[in-house]
C-alpha cells in the first residue's frame, strides 16, 4: 500500500472515517448515557421513600409529553450512535486479526474491558425487556399506568425476573467500570496523577451503582418493600 | 595503485570552506536525472539518503534488515561529541580536533579530522531541529557530560539511547523522503556485488532476502555505508547481522582496504558465559567513574569476592596508573584486563573476567545515588547474568566493539574506485588507530549530512557519465558470478554448520589478532585461516535453497567474506611493526608494558589492494603528515 | 533443563502453516531465549531439517528486530524485556512453550516466526517526522525545551518499533506505536508546525494498513518491552480530535498540501 493513496490531510473525510473520531463518539454517547443511568438510579431509589414519593416523581416526569418524548428520542439516538460506532469498530477489529493465536494470555486487561462486546449487547437486550416490563407494561403481570411503586414491587416479586435483573445490572456496572475510565482516554485525557484516581473512581462507581440497583429487587423479594395496599 | 588523498592545501581552518567553494555544482533541475545508490541505512547511510533525496537526486537506499530503523547505529549508548562549548569550559573546534588526532594515536588524517570537528557543531543543530529528545537542563538548555576521559563536557546524550534517538531522527527524515517519492527504500535486500563499467562504479547486484531474487540496480554513483566488520571475531558487541560483505566485495572489485587491523576493544562488557554465547553486551564505560576494578592477588583464588579480604585484592589499574586509575583509555584498560587473566587471576567460571566493584561507592554515596546513575545498566546486567551488582561485584571483560579500519577514501570520501563513496564506520578516515568515546555517531552523521551532499555533486558535475542501464553486459557478467557463488555454497552440503566455522574463525582472530598480537601468532593465524577457508568450501552445510527466505544462506555468504577479511587483518597487523592505539604488538612495548609507536617507519595509512584469489594482497602506503598536532607518546601514569 | 517447544512453521507467505513440536535438550539457564533457539536450529540442521526462521539482530533489546509470542505473551513472560534479552532461568525444566508469530492482517507472516512489519515504516512515512532541510537548522540552544517536555518526549521516543503492542492487542491495533511517535514529536516545540497534519495523516494510515482500533484495555502497555504507557495513546487521541475538529468542513476550501 502506498502513502500516495492518502487523501489530503485536512479533508473532511478524515473526520468521520477516523477510528479515533468513532471511538470519541462512543465515549461521548457513553458519557451521556452514564449521566442518564445516574439520574435513573437516583429517581428509582425514591421507591424507598414510599409510594407517594416515587409515584409523584413519575407523574411529574410524564406531565409534559414534549419533554418526555424529547428525552426518549435523545436517549434512543445516543444508544443508537453508541451501538453504531461499536459495530463499525468491531468490523474493523475483526478484520485486523483474522487468524487467532493458538495460545493467548492476558497480561494487563481487566475482565470488564475484555467483555464490553458481551456486556453491551446483553444490556441492550435487557433494555428492551426492561421497557416492556416497567414502561410499556406488556411484559408485566399487573401493570398500572400510574402506580410505579406497585409495578416495581410486584414486578420484582417474581424471583426469576429479579434474578435476570441482577445479572443485567452486574453487567451494566462492569460495563460502566471500564467505560468511565475508557472515555477519558478516548477523548484524549490521561494524566499520571488523575488517571489512577479516575480508575479507582470508576471501580467504585461500578460497585455503588450495582448496590443501588440491586437493593430494589432484593428489597421487593425479601418483603422489605411492602405492597402499596399493605401499607394502607 | 595511486593514492590521491585530495587533501586541500592551505590553512586547516579554511580548508573545508575552500574545498566546498572549489567543488563543481549540479544544476538543481538536473539533479533528478542522476541516480544514486546508498547501501546501508544507519546514521551515515540514512542521513546521506535523506539529504540527497531532499536535494533532488533519485535515490535508492538498501538495507538487509526489515526496516531502515534497525541499523546497528541504534545500539550506541553513550553520546555524541560536539565542539559547542555550551559549558564554557574551554572547548573549541580546535580542541576536539586535537583530542581526536591524539586519541587516534597519530594515525588519522589531520584535514579529515578537522572537518569532522567543524561539522560536529552543525550535527547537534540538525538533530535538535529534527526532534531528537536530547537531555536538557532545568533551564531548557541542552545538557552535556564528559565522556571517555575527556577534560571538557562536550558529549550530548539522550538517556542511554543516544544512538537510537539520532538514528530515529535520520530514519524519520529518510521516511519523509520516501513519502515524497525522492527515495525508494529496499528493505530485506542485501548487496552482493558491485558493478563496474569503464572503471567507474555504476551499480550493484542485490539479493531479495524474502524471494531470493537476484536483482540489478544501475546508478551514476554508489555510496556504501554498511558499518564495521567487528563480527569477524564472531563474538563482538555488533549486531548479529553486521557484516563486511558489501565492503569486502567492493574491495575485491578494486577498492583499497585501509588499516584493517585497527580494531577497538571495549573494556566493560559482560563476560562470555558458555559455548552457546551468540554475542557480547556492552555496558557504558561510565561505570568506571564509580566502580573499582580488581582481581585476586593470587592466581586460582576461587573464593567468592566477598570472602577475599582487602589486602588480598589487586586493584591493578589504580596500582599501575595512579593518576588516571580506573579511567584510563579503553585500549589500556582492556589490555590490562587481559594481562591479569593471562596470569591466571581472572574471575568467574571461565577465568575470563575481572571484578568491577561498586561496594565502596555505595558505602560513600548511598545505594540511591548509584541507582540513579547506573540503575538501567545494573538492571541490564542482572537480566543477563542473574546476579545483583548492588550486593556483589560485576564481572566484566573486554570485547570487540568498533573497527577503525575500513575502505580507503580520499578527502571527498571517494574510494579508489571512481564513483564509489564510503561513509561512516565502513571507511577508515577519521579515527586513526583508536576512536574516542562518543565520536562514532559524530562521524557517521558528519559524513552523511554534511560531506557527501557536496562531494557527490562535485563528482557528478565534473565527470562525464555515459548513460548506463541494467542491460549492460557488465551487469549480466557480475550477476552470473553472484549466482555461481550462491549455487556453489548450496551444493556443498557438507558436515559442519556455517556458525561453527564462524566461531572457529572468531577464536583464531581473538587469540592472535585481538588485544595483543605478535609475529609468531599472526603468521600461524594466517595459515589457520587459509586452512579453515579451504575446509569451509568443501565441508560447510548450507540447508535449503536460494529461492526463499534462507537465513543460513545469508549467513554463509557473510562468513565466507569474513574468512577472507580475517586473513587480511592478520597480514596488516603483521606488517605494522609497531604498537599504536588498538593495535598492540607485544614485541613493541616499553619496559613498563606500554605501547611503542614507530613514527619514523609507520606513520602511514596502509591501503591494501586485492591481489586475486590465491595471490597475496599488495600494500600501498599513504604517508600521514602532522602539521598541527605533533606526535607524542601517550601517557596515563 | 529440557523443554518442549511448539513452533509455528510456515514456508512462505502463501503457504499454510501449522504448529510443530521440537525438543530442546540441555538448555543452560544462562542462555538467552534466542541462543536456545540457535542450539535447536544447529540440531535441526544436523538432522537435515529446515531450521526455524526468526528475526533478530542486535540481541541487546534495542533494534526491535526480534519478537514472537511465547505462551501467548509478546516477548515472553518477563516484563519490559525483548525476547532476545529474556533468559532461560525464567523457565522451569519440562515446561512446554508455544511460539507463534505476531498475528495481524497488517503483519503478514513471511516464514515461521518472521513477519513483515513494513506497515510501521509507512505509518512513520505518513507524518512521523519534523521536516527540516539538512543544514538549515538554527543553533541547538536557540529554542529552549523545558526538561519535563524533553523527558516525556524521550519516554515516548524510546519505542523500538518491534510490533509487540500490535501483537498483544486483541484488536491488532497499532495505537501505542503511533501514539508514541505523535507524543514524541508533539511534546517538543520543534514538532508543533506539523502537529495537526501528523496526527491526521498517521491515524489515517493506520486504517489504510488494516490495523484495528484501540479499545483502551491496556494489553499493549503490558507487552511493550520499553514500557511505554498508554498515556501516549491519549495524547494521540487529543491531537487527532483537535486536528479533526479544526479542519472539519475544509473539504470545499480545497485543503491539501
Amino acid at each position: 500500500m502506498s502513502t500516495a493513496a492518502l487523501a489530503p490531510p485536512n479533508s473532511a473525510r478524515s473526520l468521520f472515517s477516523s477510528v479515533i473520531v468513532k471511538k470519541a463518539i462512543m465515549a461521548a454517547t457513553g458519557a451521556a448515557l452514564y449521566l442518564f443511568v445516574t439520574v435513573h438510579l437516583l429517581g428509582n431509589l425514591q421507591v424507598f421513600l414510599g409510594p407517594e414519593a416515587i409515584n409523584t416523581y413519575a407523574a411529574k416526569l410524564k406531565s409534559i409529553p414534549e419533554i418526555l418524548w424529547g428525552a426518549r428520542l435523545g436517549l434512543l439516538t445516543l444508544v443508537g450512535l453508541h451501538i453504531l460506532t461499536t459495530i463499525q469498530l468491531m468490523k474493523i477489529n475483526s478484520k485486523a486479526r483474522p487468524v487467532a493465536y493458538a495460545k493467548k494470555a492476558n497480561s494487563a486487561s481487566t475482565a470488564a474491558s475484555r467483555t464490553m462486546y458481551l456486556s453491551g449487547p446483553t444490556i441492550a437486550a435487557f433494555i428492551v425487556y426492561h421497557l416492556l416490563h416497567l414502561t410499556v407494561g406488556s411484559a408485566h403481570p399487573q401493570f398500572s399506568e400510574t402506580d410505579v411503586y406497585s409495578n416495581i414491587v410486584f414486578g420484582f416479586r417474581v424471583w426469576w425476573v429479579s434474578a435476570a435483573y441482577l445479572v443485567a445490572m452486574a453487567l451494566l456496572c462492569t460495563h460502566l467500570s471500564h467505560g468511565v475510565q475508557s472515555m477519558f482516554q478516548s477523548l484524549g485525557f490521561n494524566h499520571p496523577k488523575h488517571t489512577p484516581r479516575i480508575k479507582k473512581f470508576a471501580h467504585a462507581v461500578g460497585l455503588i451503582y450495582f448496590a443501588g440497583f440491586a437493593s430494589m429487587p432484593l428489597a421487593a423479594l425479601s418483603g422489605f418493600l411492602p405492597p402499596f395496599f399493605e401499607r394502607l | 595503485m595511486k593514492l590521491d588523498s585530495r587533501i586541500p592545501s592551505g590553512p586547516i581552518e579554511q580548508a573545508w570552506d575552500q574545498a566546498r567553494f572549489d567543488m563543481k555544482l549540479v544544476n538543481p533541475a538536473n539533479k533528478r536525472k542522476f541516480n544514486v545508490i546508498v547501501v546501508g541505512s544507519g546514521l551515515a547511510g540514512g542521513s546521506a539518503a535523506a539529504s540527497l533525496g531532499e536535494l533532488g537526486y533519485n535515490v535508492k537506499c538498501f538495507c538487509f534488515q526489515d526496516s531502515p530503523r534497525r541499523a546497528h547505529s541504534i545500539a550506541a549508548q553513550g553520546g555524541i561529541n560536539a565542539a559547542k562549548n555550551y559549558q564554557n569550559d574551554g572547548d573549541s573546534i580546535y580542541r576536539l580536533f586535537y583530542d581526536t588526532v591524539k586519541g587516534g594515536d597519530f594515525r588519522a588524517r589531520e584535514y579529515n579530522v578537522y572537518r569532522l570537528a567543524q561539522n560536529s557543531v552543525n550535527i547537534i543543530d540538525q538533530c535538535v531541529a529534527q526532534g531528537v529528545p536530547f537531555a536538557r537542563e532545568y533551564g531548557g538548555a541542552l545538557a552535556n557530560r564528559s565522556f571517555g576521559g575527556a577534560q571538557v563536557s562536550r558529549t550530548f546524550y539522550a538517556r542511554g539511547q543516544t544512538g537510537q534517538q539520532l538514528l530515529l531522527g535520520a530514519y524519520q527524515a529518510l521516511e519523509a523522503q520516501v513519502d515524497a517519492g525522492s527515495v525508494k527504500m529496499y528493505t530485506r535486500t542485501e548487496m552482493l556485488d558491485l558493478v563496474i563499467i569503464n572503471g567507474k562504479a555504476r551499480g550493484i547486484i542485490t539479493r531479495n532476502l524474502v524471494t531470493g531474487q537476484i536483482e540489478s540496480h544501475a546508478a551514476d554513483a554508489v555510496i556504501l555505508a554498511t558499518g564495521g566488520y567487528g563480527n569477524v571475531f564472531y563474538l563482538s558487541t555488533n549486531a548479529k547481522g553486521s557484516n563486511c560483505t558489501a565492503i569486502w566485495r567492493a574491495h575485491k572489485r578494486g577498492a583499497a582496504f585501509a588499516n584493517p587491523c585497527f580494531t577497538q576493544i571495549h573494556p566493560t562488557c559482560i563476560p562470555v558465559s558458555g559455548d552457546y554465547q551468540s554475542k557480547l553486551t556492552l555496558m557504558s564505560e561510565s561505570l568506571r567513574n564509580d566502580g573499582r576494578i580488581w582481581v585476586p592477588l593470587k592466581g586460582g583464588d576461587k573464593r567468592s569476592p566477598s570472602q577475599i579480604p582487602e589486602n588480598e585484592r589487586d586493584y591493578y589499574l589504580e596500582r599501575r596508573y595512579p593518576s588516571f586509575g580506573n579511567l584510563v583509555p579503553r585500549d589500556v584498560a582492556s589490555r590490562a584486563a587481559k594481562a591479569v587473566c593471562d596470569e591466571g587471576r581472572g574471575v568467574g567460571e571461565t577465568g575470563l573476567g575481572v571484578y568491577l566493584d561498586f561496594a565502596d561507592s555505595i558505602k560513600r554515596l548511598g545505594k540511591n545515588a548509584i541507582e540513579e546513575r547506573y540503575g538501567n545498566l545494573f538492571e541490564m546486567y542482572n537480566r543477563i547474568t542473574g546476579e545483583d551488582p548492588y550486593t556483589q561485584p560485576m564481572r566484566i571483560y573486554p570485547a570487540i566493539h568498533y573497527t577503525m579500519g575500513g575502505l580507503w577514501v580520499d578527502y571527498q570520501l571517494m574510494s579508489t574506485i571512481p564513483g564509489m563513496f564510503v561513509l561512516g564506520e565502513a571507511n577508515f578516515s577519521d579515527h586513526g588507530a583508536n576512536r574516542l568515546g562518543a565520536s562514532a555517531l559524530m562521524q557517521g552523521l558528519s559524513d552523511g549530512y554534511f560531506v557527501i551532499p557536496y562531494t557527490l555533486g562535485n563528482y557528478l558535475a565534473s565527470n562525464k557519465l555515459e548513460k548506463v542501464d541494467t542491460s549492460a553486459p557488465e551487469f549480466a557478467a557480475t550477476t552470473k558470478e553472484v549466482n555461481d557463488t550462491i549455487a556453489r555454497m548450496l551444493s556443498i552440503k557438507g558436515k559442519r554448520t556455517v556458525s561453527s566455522y564462524h566461531r572457529e574463525l572468531g577464536k583464531i582472530m581473538w587469540d592472535n589478532c585481538g588485544m595483543g598480537r605478535n609475529a609468531e601468532g599472526l603468521t600461524k593465524a594466517i595459515q589457520q585461516i587459509q586452512a579453515l577457508r579451504q575446509e569451509y568450501w568443501q565441508n560447510v552445510n548450507v540447508p535449503g535453497s536460494g529461492a526463499d527466505l534462507n537465513q543460513q544462506l545469508e549467513n554463509a555468504g557473510r562468513v565466507a567474506d569474513f574468512l577472507e577479511l580475517g586473513e587480511l587483518m592478520c597480514r596488516d597487523a603483521l606488517a605494522r611493526n609497531e604498537s599504536c592505539g588498538g593495535h598492540f604488538r607485544e614485541e613493541y612495548q616499553t619496559e613498563e608494558g606500554e605501547a611503542m609507536r614507530d613514527d619514523e617507519n609507520f606513520q602511514y595509512a596502509a591501503a591494501w589492494e586485492y591481489g586475486g584469489e590465491n595471490a597475496e594482497p599488495i600494500l600501498n602506503k599513504e604517508p600521514l603528515e602532522f602539521k598541527y598536532v605533533h606526535p607524542a607518546q601517550r601517557s596515563y601514569k | 533443563m529440557n523443554l518442549t517447544l511448539h513452533v509455528w512453521r510456515q514456508a512462505n507467505a502463501a503457504a499454510p502453516g501449522r504448529m510443530e513440536r521440537y525438543d530442546a535438550r540441555n538448555v543452560s539457564e544462562d542462555m538467552s531465549f534466542l541462543e536456545m533457539l540457535d542450539v535447536v536450529n544447529e540440531q535441526l540442521i544436523a538432522e537435515s531439517k529446515e531450521p526455524i526462521a526468526f528475526e533478530h539482530d542486535c540481541r541487546e533489546g534495542i533494534c526491535g528486530s526480534c519478537g514472537f509470542m511465547v505462551n501467548g505473551v509478546a516477548h515472553g513472560p518477563q516484563r519490559g524485556t525483548t525476547v532476545c534479552q529474556l533468559h532461560m532461568r525464567h523457565f522451569k525444566d519440562g515446561e512446554e512453550l508455544y511460539l507463534e508469530p505476531w498475528r495481524a492482517t497488517a503483519f503478514p507472516v513471511l516464514k515461521d516466526l518472521v513477519v513483515d512489519r513494513g506497515a510501521l515504516d509507512r505509518i512513520i512515512a505518513a507524518g512521523g517526522y519534523v521536516s527540516v532541510r539538512t543544514g538549515s537548522a538554527p543553533d541547538g540552544n536557540a529554542i529552549s525545551v523545558p526538561k519535563e517536555a524533553a523527558d516525556i518526549s524521550m519516554d515516548a521516543a524510546a519505542c523500538i518499533g518491534c510490533g509487540a503492542c500490535v501483537a498483544a492487542c486483541p484488536n491488532a491495533a497499532a495505537a501505542l506505536f503511533t501514539g508514541a511517535k505523535i507524543s514524541h514529536l508533539g511534546t517538543l516545540p520543534q514538532g508543533q508546525a506539523e502537529r495537526s497534519r501528523r496526527a491526521l495523516r498517521m491515524v489515517e494510515q493506520l486504517s489504510l494498513e488494516d490495523f484495528g482500533a484501540c479499545t483502551n484495555i491496556g494489553e499493549c502497555e503490558a507487552a511493550c518491552p520499553k514500557q511505554i504507557p498508554i498515556e501516549m495513546i491519549a495524547r494521540m487521541n487529543h491531537d487527532h480530535l483537535k486536528a479533526a475538529w479544526q479542519t472539519r468542513g475544509a473539504r470545499k476550501s480545497g485543503g491539501g498540501e
